[in-house]
């Protein structure tokens, strides 16, 4: 029997030549991933402990983007306090605020590449399974434990298998897909596993878009949400490391506990209504929605073909008077290529605000917190209760695309009648 | 090593995410207000919860965000342990890491009415009703996981053993 994308890297990982699910191991990792939000508190939580010196500080990436540029004199201080400890510790891949959101940053970088074992604080860490790594969320304690020993415990998760079949229709997008995975099978059907997407409309994707799916597999509960890495993949990493790359999947008889079937042709584009991932209605069903901001941004939608289809789509157009267009790019290379090609002017002569690259109000830090009663719709991962600001607010998630036709209309929109 | 908890039970539903434990609109004010905040979407347990109190939810409880927060500051209210369908997966990680223990055992959101009184035996994985006079299996974990929580948290262990 052979070994599914999880097996391989963990067996490659904890040195043995086979695992199967349920076993559990102790694995060097390749990669280790802090932010703004998680890295300060585990070096603290080392410090704490008595330990002052990182393992491997040349596994370490270290990005600020949580609160970038600083929202206030707590956050200013705690970037200060982390550039010194990176310093310090002698840390060289540390993107400063303003570089960008750590899960578009790290691909953009070079640093998730297939097969490699690789831990992040932060829960959408999954989203560098696009390549073909083995990449997941832990918290503060965790990568502290990571950052002092190099090494950490997994369990080896089952498989399960999306295969995806037919081709999507024009204005419909990896997100919708993703949407409609978790409306048909609920927030959990991943939970404690490993997910591999397979067939001709997951190899059709661009990695782009392989990075949206990967990124949502934590809102089903996946531990790692991989594609394997083919030529695409090798494309898309040529001009970011020097490393010598080569294609990795899963063996041909590996082992599945499940494989889920759908077929994207015909999909509508997909809202997730408040406050549940899985809450999910074709677009056409949601009814009159009335939008207050329209957010464009976040490590899931906020890559350079999310926002340049949502530009094409918004040219000509202007934002609705009483809705707020705001858009954040990924990353600073993201905001350059959007700067050249157009886009951003396309924005801005559209009404919207342009926001510096990171998190935004994504994870209500700020640049675009709700007030009571507000709604949002918008390209993020999460809609839960006061995610996004006030816990009487409202958040619709949605493709980029569908951001864009929402905010010309300022009520949710189909972004099928934009692109005829 | 045995660890034995024992709390009245507060119930929570299906889908209880880690920003409702630490929700972001409130994590600057101070302790005292942001405690009133806490698993806000079930108002009668943030008005009346009190230290060794225990949860008893249904699945994936936990799901979202990677932060620590979430079982700390239940750790920090005095919650005693969760005992649920199911977990996120990050949470459980962070919460045996910090040595807040959690269980997953089936059937456990039918098992108890709000306000019983659970007993939870974490290395045995065996919850009681006390008030009903019933017992369920839960899933056992490693000893080595068991070991981290009565160690009082994966750092300290890893800082006794390099004291050894």
């Amino acid at each position: 029997m052979g070994m599914t994308m999880a097996e391989k890297i963990l067996a490659r990982a904890s040195g043995r030549d086979k695992v199967v699910p349920g076993e559990y191991v102790t694995a060097t990792v390749d990669v280790i991933m802090g932010h703004d939000g998680t890295f300060p508190r585990a070096y603290e939580l080392m410090k704490e402990n008595g330990f002052n010196k990182i393992k491997h500080p040349e596994k370490m990436v270290v990005v600020a983007d949580h609160r970038v540029p600083a929202t206030n004199v707590a956050a200013a201080e705690t970037h200060r306090k982390m550039r010194e400890y990176v310093r310090e510790q002698g840390i060289e891949n540390f993107y400063d605020a303003g570089s960008g959101i750590c899960h578009v940053v790290l691909p953009e970088k070079g640093h998730a590449l297939p097969g490699r074992l690789i831990v992040g604080g932060d829960s959408h860490t999954t989203t560098y399974g696009a390549l073909g790594a083995a990449s997941t969320g832990i918290g503060s304690s965790e990568l502290a434990y990571s950052m002092i020993k190099g090494e950490l415990w997994f369990r080896v998760p089952e498989t399960i298998k999306f295969l995806l079949k037919g081709e999507l229709d024009k204005g419909v997008t990896p997100k919708d897909i993703q949407l409609k995975i978790a409306g048909t099978h609920s927030a959990e059907v991943a939970q404690y596993k490993a997910v591999e997407h397979t067939g001709p409309a997951a190899t059709a994707l661009s990695v782009d878009e392989r990075m949206t799916l990967s990124n949502m597999g934590i809102e089903i509960g996946a531990k790692f949400s991989f594609f394997a890495a083919d030529e695409k993949t090798l494309a898309y990493l040529k001009e970011r490391t020097s490393e010598q790359v080569e294609p990795f999947g899963p063996d041909e008889d590996a082992a599945y506990l499940a494989v889920y079937e759908m077929d994207v042709s015909g999909l509508e584009p997909q809202v997730a209504l408040p406050h549940n991932v899985d809450n999910v209605k074709p677009v056409g069903e949601v009814g009159e929605i009335l939008v207050h901001q329209a957010f464009l941004g976040s490590c899931t939608n906020a890559r350079t073909e999310d926002l340049e289809a949502a530009a094409a789509l918004i040219k000509g157009h202007t934002v609705s008077p009483w809705t707020r267009l705001l858009v954040i790019p990924g990353s600073h290379e993201i905001f350059l290529n959007l700067t050249k090609s157009g886009a951003i002017q396309t924005f801005l002569e559209a009404g919207a605000m342009i926001g510096t690259p990171g998190c935004g109000p994504c994870g209500g830090g700020h640049m675009g917190i709700l007030a009571p009663g507000e709604n949002a719709v918008t390209c993020t991962n999460r809609n839960f209760k006061g995610r996004m600001g006030s816990p009487e607010s409202f958040v619709h998630l949605a493709s980029p695309v569908t951001v864009a036709a929402s905010a010309i209309e300022g009520k949710i929109t189909d972004p099928r009648k934009y692109l005829t | 090593m045995s660890i034995v908890i024992k709390g009245k039970v507060w119930k929570f539903g299906g889908h209880i995410n880690t920003d409702y434990m630490a929700p972001s609109f409130s994590k600057e004010l101070p302790w005292e207000e942001q405690k009133k905040t806490i698993l806000h979407v079930h108002k009668e347990f943030v008005a009346r919860h009190q230290p060794g109190d225990v949860i008893v939810a249904g699945d994936n409880f936990g799901c979202g965000s990677s932060r620590e927060s979430a079982p700390t500051n239940l750790k920090r209210l005095g919650i005693g342990c969760v005992v649920a369908e199911s977990f996120g997966r990050i949470f459980f990680r962070n919460s045996i890491a910090i040595a807040f223990p959690v269980l997953v055992c089936e059937g456990v959101s039918q098992a108890f009415l709000e306000g019983e009184e659970l007993e939870l035996d974490f290395a045995a994985a065996v919850v009681r009703n006390l008030s009903q006079g019933k017992e369920l299996k839960g899933m056992p974990l490693s000893g080595d996981l068991v070991n981290i929580v009565a160690a009082g948290g994966i750092l300290s262990l890893l800082s006794s053993q390099a004291q050894a």
